[in-house]
């Protein structure tokens, strides 16, 4: 595989210089012939700022069809264009991405379609429901005059919340009253863990480490599994509770989850006393987040009608994606490709946004895709400076959504300020100065 | 009695227990077994008599029997005794939950070893240069057969005996399969460098091509006279090398000479002036009737005496021989070695130099020595320059062969200085690697960016924004305004006269085409000139200026007196002059100007302000010092400055994706070596590919340094 990689490389390299060749006029590079090379740079990187936030329209397109709020989503683990959604009336949809229309609409549950997976293969999907059923359904549309039927359901003693597919094993994992391992051709869980908790909000597997799994519990804490031992490994209890969690598929260690306090918090399993990064921007309620396929970033949806999009260390997000009809975002995607961003909401809308607001999409010549690298060169080497950084980080907000931030602001600001006043006026050492990352973990069990 | 017993129950059970067979076997000898009639729940299997039942045997009944048996008895009696003064009770088995802790926390620290395992290959990532995703490509084109039909075997035993045949040799059974020679050859060589050797054999070999050609051309020339004029020259030119050498260097000299008497002494024995060859003979019988035979045979004959005397100088033609450099490097002519015929990349290294003088070509040497004496000296000139380059070309490769074999390469100073420059190119790339970017999240507002002068506006408000002292939201501002203190201790602030202020050099390029003016239209314009400004005096106004703004620059001193203030005040009244001296502040001098010495220059020291908003204030996170970033801000990376690869390189995305490519989650078989592996892996191919997987992820390219 590696020496076609190179093979791959080299034809490339090939082709452009070939191009190069072609249509390079010989030049005299002499460094006195052109001068003024930092000013020039400087404002071509600025006008590439200038030109990116001029072509930032991050939005694609939105799939409505649904009669109810989407509640979840999931993608197709063999194909980028196949999307599957449920909704809060139990009607699930399968859409065809690139034609943007639904191919097909299941009525799968009552009440709520509450978790939708994928199995590894492609070829069916699981999905859970108010009704205490996993039903598991063909991929396929099923032939004229044949009815929809699922390929099989387990009927559950208790109400799922969430379920997951393990990455290459028939095996999955639901969550509800207890986080349950399943065979695939049995109707009984293989294994189920409680922890003294009642109600669990969402399961993952790792992605990475197959045989891990996280999940979200109503006691405000984050509980780790092993499937393969009897007990759950480890129990991090916050102040408030996390809806989803989601791993980092490119670092096995690491995972992110979205709390009810506005902020996400990236941990590393190893060290659970204290999150690495705690990620804010939001002005409500977190409810979802997906990490981008190549695990550099990750995408969150809230309460408070917005999508962010997250470095993975970094403390503040770098977009924010809004629109007027909008709602509260329940949940988010990152498709498989790195390229798109979908997100799922209470107004019954689907929406497909780019993952990075002003890049062209389509196929790019050559020349484009230099001058595209060039642009981001100079708009990384130049990003300190006052005036680019002004117009890159530039957002437009609506404006109860900047109100809201205003407010937490100031609120925080007193917070900060009070903490400082203290130390000030106490005994040297008496009053501890904590970090914000030490703040929000409670205790790890 | 026999009912299972936890090991943490104690081993005074146990001891109990055996003491009990022990002791009570012999009893049970002597007494008379009693009979049992009746059913009882509690009856020793040892048939002890339970006679008070419900009564437990204590310990103290037994030992009266004890003392009967001699042996071990002091022994037993003691450990009864220790048995019997230990009260406490045995202690509980644990209690679910910290059994469950206890398990839990062992599985966690497994689990959270083995996902350490990931430790390398993260920061490998995280450091990469450029990661390509899908990291695992699947090979474009169509697949191999054996990959499509899994499971097949040769059947017939026409298709075993093939594969058989093949399996031995270890040839791919597929033709776009590479034998492991084949694929070891085409890692030997990049193809860069075997082209660049290519092209060097080639032109090798050109030039044997002409040098033979030439050579031909020489020896075919009839004409005596132009030969001997050769042989002559050579020979002149010979002996005064010779003489200088005896002046210069008189030890070489002296071998020279033995060198030259061993070659006479040779042709001497040889017998070749004798006159009795058959030239001589034909020459012997027309010297009758011409004169210029017999000229020729009084020379064969005078020849003879001087190599019949003893101490005469020899002929010198072997000597030239000797002197005469080598046209071509051996190595042209070498055979290839017969490792691999087929592959001409196979071979690692060149044949072995020849250094030595003793070494030519015997092919060329003709059997005549006259003749090539006078071809040799007309070969010369041309000859070196070809030389020079074989020597060149031979240099090059002994230089790369040496790289290859690890040692440090001789490096000429044109490849320093162009490793420098390289180097000069490469280094802010190294230094921006550090990902972290001011990390203060957005800017979020009311404006929308519509067009390119909405973000010109924004622009302008941001230098609006800069030019009153606003206190921004993060405390870095602050810190960066106050003066260094103690808590702020990695607060540098770079002089915003050293970024973005690259000083231009000075273009010489002729601009117009220059005119040449006479000297009265000169002093023509010069009168004009003078006429025009007669009245100014520029240079007493620039000195004024300049005075008044060193005066405004001055501090000035306060007056704070308040004229009636704790005494009488009124017309004509002042305040005392000791309250006018308490009241009067002097502040500080200035440090001196800069300008001070400078007659002719102002130096304006405030700070510029629509400079100010290109400028940056604080050093970047990366970055320690302040001179690391002008220099990633110095160097440019636009193709204005660069060549199109080094700027293709220096512009490289650090993450490269695949349109309509599913990146799937790293996986654990590709990346982590596996300790123990579980599957025997069957096929060849496959586990060859996996450890190249293993040593290096293939999502990786790093730039050549």
């Amino acid at each position: 595989s590696i020496s076609i990689q190179v093979r791959i490389n080299q034809s490339s390299s090939l082709s452009s210089s070939i191009i190069h060749v072609l249509f390079s006029v010989p030049r005299n590079y002499d460094p006195t012939l052109h001068p003024f090379e930092v000013p020039r740079e400087y404002t071509r990187a600025l006008n590439a700022t200038k030109l990116e936030r001029v072509f930032a329209k991050p939005f694609v397109g939105s799939l409505d069809g649904h009669r109810d709020g989407i509640n979840c989503m999931a993608k197709h683990s063999k194909s980028l264009s196949i999307l599957l959604s449920g909704s809060c009336d139990g009607e699930l949809k399968l859409w065809d991405l690139p034609k943007r229309k639904c191919v097909r609409t299941i009525q799968a549950h009552d009440g709520f379609v509450r978790g939708i997976c994928s199995r590894f293969c492609g070829t069916s999907f699981f999905t859970v429901g108010d009704d205490k059923t996993v039903k598991k359904w063909n991929m396929e549309t099923p032939g004229y005059g044949e009815r929809e039927e699922p390929l099989s359901t387990i009927l559950g003693k208790a109400m799922f919340t969430g379920i997951d597919h393990h990455q290459k094993d028939a095996t999955f994992a639901t969550c509800g009253q207890t986080v349950d391992i399943w065979d695939e051709q049995r109707s009984s869980p293989v294994r189920s863990f409680s922890w003294g908790v009642d109600s669990f909000s969402c399961v993952r597997y790792n992605p990475v480490e197959t045989e891990l799994l996280a999940s979200c519990a109503s006691d405000r804490s984050i509980v780790l599994y092993d499937m393969r031992e009897a007990t759950p490994l480890k129990k991090v209890v916050m102040k408030l509770r996390s809806n989803t969690l989601c791993w980092n598929p490119m670092e096995a260690y690491f995972f992110t989850c979205s709390n009810e306090d506005y902020n996400l918090y990236t941990y590393d399993m190893r060290r659970l006393n204290a999150p690495v990064t705690v990620h804010m921007d939001h002005v409500s309620a977190v409810l979802d987040l997906d990490y981008s396929p190549t695990g550099r970033e990750f995408v969150s949806a809230s309460f408070d009608k917005t999508i962010r999009i997250f470095r993975k260390d970094g403390g503040h997000s770098r977009e924010v994606y809004h629109t007027k009809r909008m709602q509260h975002v329940i949940c988010v995607k990152w498709s498989a490709d790195n390229k798109y961003i979908l997100s799922g909401s209470d107004e019954m809308n689907i929406r497909l946004w780019k993952a990075n607001a002003s890049e062209k999409l389509g196929l790019l010549s050559p020349r484009e895709k230099e001058a595209h690298n060039y642009n981001q060169k100079l708009k990384e080497k130049f990003q300190h400076h006052p005036q680019l950084r002004r117009i890159a980080r530039h957002r437009h907000l609506p404006r109860d959504i900047y109100k809201q931030r205003r407010e937490l602001k100031e609120m925080l600001g007193s917070r900060r300020r009070k903490e400082k006043n203290v130390i000030k006026h106490s005994k040297p050492g008496s009053v501890p100065v904590v970090a914000e990352r030490q703040k929000h973990v409670v205790n790890v069990e | 009695m026999n009912a299972p017993l936890s090991c943490s129950e104690g081993k005074g059970y146990l001891m109990v227990h055996t003491l009990v067979n022990f002791h009570i076997f012999p009893l049970s000898h002597r007494k008379k077994l009693t009979e049992r009639s009746e059913a009882s729940t509690q009856v020793s299997e040892f048939s002890v008599n339970a006679e008070g039942e419900g009564e437990k045997v204590k310990l103290s009944d037994l030992l009266g029997k004890m003392e009967k048996t001699p042996k071990n008895l002091n022994k037993t009696k003691k450990q009864l005794k220790d048995l019997e003064k230990k009260s406490d009770t045995l202690e509980l088995p644990l209690s679910r939950q910290e059994k469950e802790k206890i398990q839990r926390e062992v599985a966690y620290v497994k689990t959270s070893t083995e996902v350490s395992r990931w430790e390398s290959v993260v920061t490998q990532n995280r450091n990469a240069e450029q990661l390509v995703f899908p990291l695992i490509q699947e090979p474009s084109g169509p697949k191999r057969i054996e990959q499509v039909v899994s499971g097949w075997k040769a059947q017939t035993p026409l298709e075993q005996e093939i594969f058989s045949l093949l399996h031995c040799n270890l040839q791919p059974t597929h033709d776009p399969v590479l034998t492991p020679v084949e694929e070891a050859s085409l890692k030997a060589m990049s193809l860069e460098e075997a082209k660049i050797r290519r092209a060097e054999l080639q032109k090798a070999r050109a030039l044997q091509s002409y040098y033979e050609a030439k050579a031909k051309r020489e020896r075919k020339i009839k004409s005596k006279k132009y030969h001997k004029v050769q042989s002559k020259a050579k020979r002149k030119e010979f002996l005064k090398k010779f003489e200088d050498l005896c002046k210069t260097d008189p030890q070489a000299a002296l071998e020279e000479f033995k060198k030259m008497e061993l070659l006479r002494m040779e042709e001497r024995m040889s017998l070749k002036h004798q006159n009795s060859g058959k030239w001589a003979k034909s020459k012997v019988i027309m010297g009758k009737y011409d004169l210029v035979a017999r000229k020729a045979m009084q020379e064969q004959l005078e020849m003879n005496k001087d190599l019949t005397q003893k101490l005469v100088v020899p002929s010198e033609d072997e000597e030239q021989e000797q002197e005469e450099p080598k046209a071509l490097p051996d190595f042209v002519n070498d055979p290839e070695p017969v490792g691999d015929p087929a592959n001409p990349w196979m071979r690692g290294q060149l044949s072995a130099e020849a250094l030595g003088p003793e070494v030519s070509h015997e092919v060329e040497r003709p059997t005549e020595q006259f003749p090539e004496r006078k071809e040799e000296e007309e070969e010369e000139e041309p000859e070196n320059e070809e030389e020079a380059l074989l020597r060149e070309f031979e240099q090059k490769r002994r230089l790369r062969q040496s790289e290859d074999k690890g040692f440090e390469p001789v490096v000429s100073e044109e490849q320093e200085e162009f490793k420098n420059l390289f180097n000069r190119l490469v280094e802010p790339v190294i230094l921006e690697t550090g990902e972290e970017q001011g990390d203060e999240g957005l800017e979020e507002g009311l404006v929308r960016i519509h067009s390119l002068d909405d973000t010109e506006l924004l622009a302008n408000d941001h230098e609006a924004s800069l030019v009153e002292p606003v206190p921004s939201d993060t405390s870095n501002m602050e810190a960066s305004a106050c003066p260094p203190s103690k808590n702020s201790k990695k607060v540098k602030v770079i002089d915003p006269s050293e970024v973005l202020t690259k000083q231009a050099k000075v273009i010489k390029v002729p601009h117009a085409p220059m005119m040449v003016e006479d000297e009265e239209v000169r002093n023509e314009q010069t009168t004009i000139i003078k006429e025009a400004f007669a009245g100014d005096d520029v240079v007493s106004d620039f000195l004024k200026d300049k005075r008044k703004l060193e005066e405004d620059s001055m501090p000035k001193v306060v007056d704070l007196t308040l004229p009636g203030w704790g005494e009488w005040g009124g017309v004509g009244l002042k305040p005392s002059r000791f309250k006018r001296r308490k009241f009067r502040i002097k502040p500080a001098p200035l440090p001196p100007r800069k300008d001070q010495k400078l007659p002719a220059v102002i130096i304006s020291e405030k700070r510029n302000a629509a400079l100010a908003a290109h400028q940056v204030c604080q050093l970047p996170f990366p970055f320690t010092k302040p001179e690391q970033f002008e220099r990633t801000i110095c160097s440019p990376v636009g193709n204005t400055w660069n060549t199109h690869n080094v700027m293709r390189k220096l512009t490289a995305p650090k993450v490269v994706t695949q349109m309509g490519a599913i990146i799937e989650p790293i996986a654990k078989d590709d990346f982590i070596k596996d300790k123990n592996p579980s599957k025997p892996q069957p096929n060849l191919q496959l586990t060859k590919d996996s450890s190249l997987a293993k040593t290096a992820p293939p999502g990786h390219k790093r730039r050549k340094k």
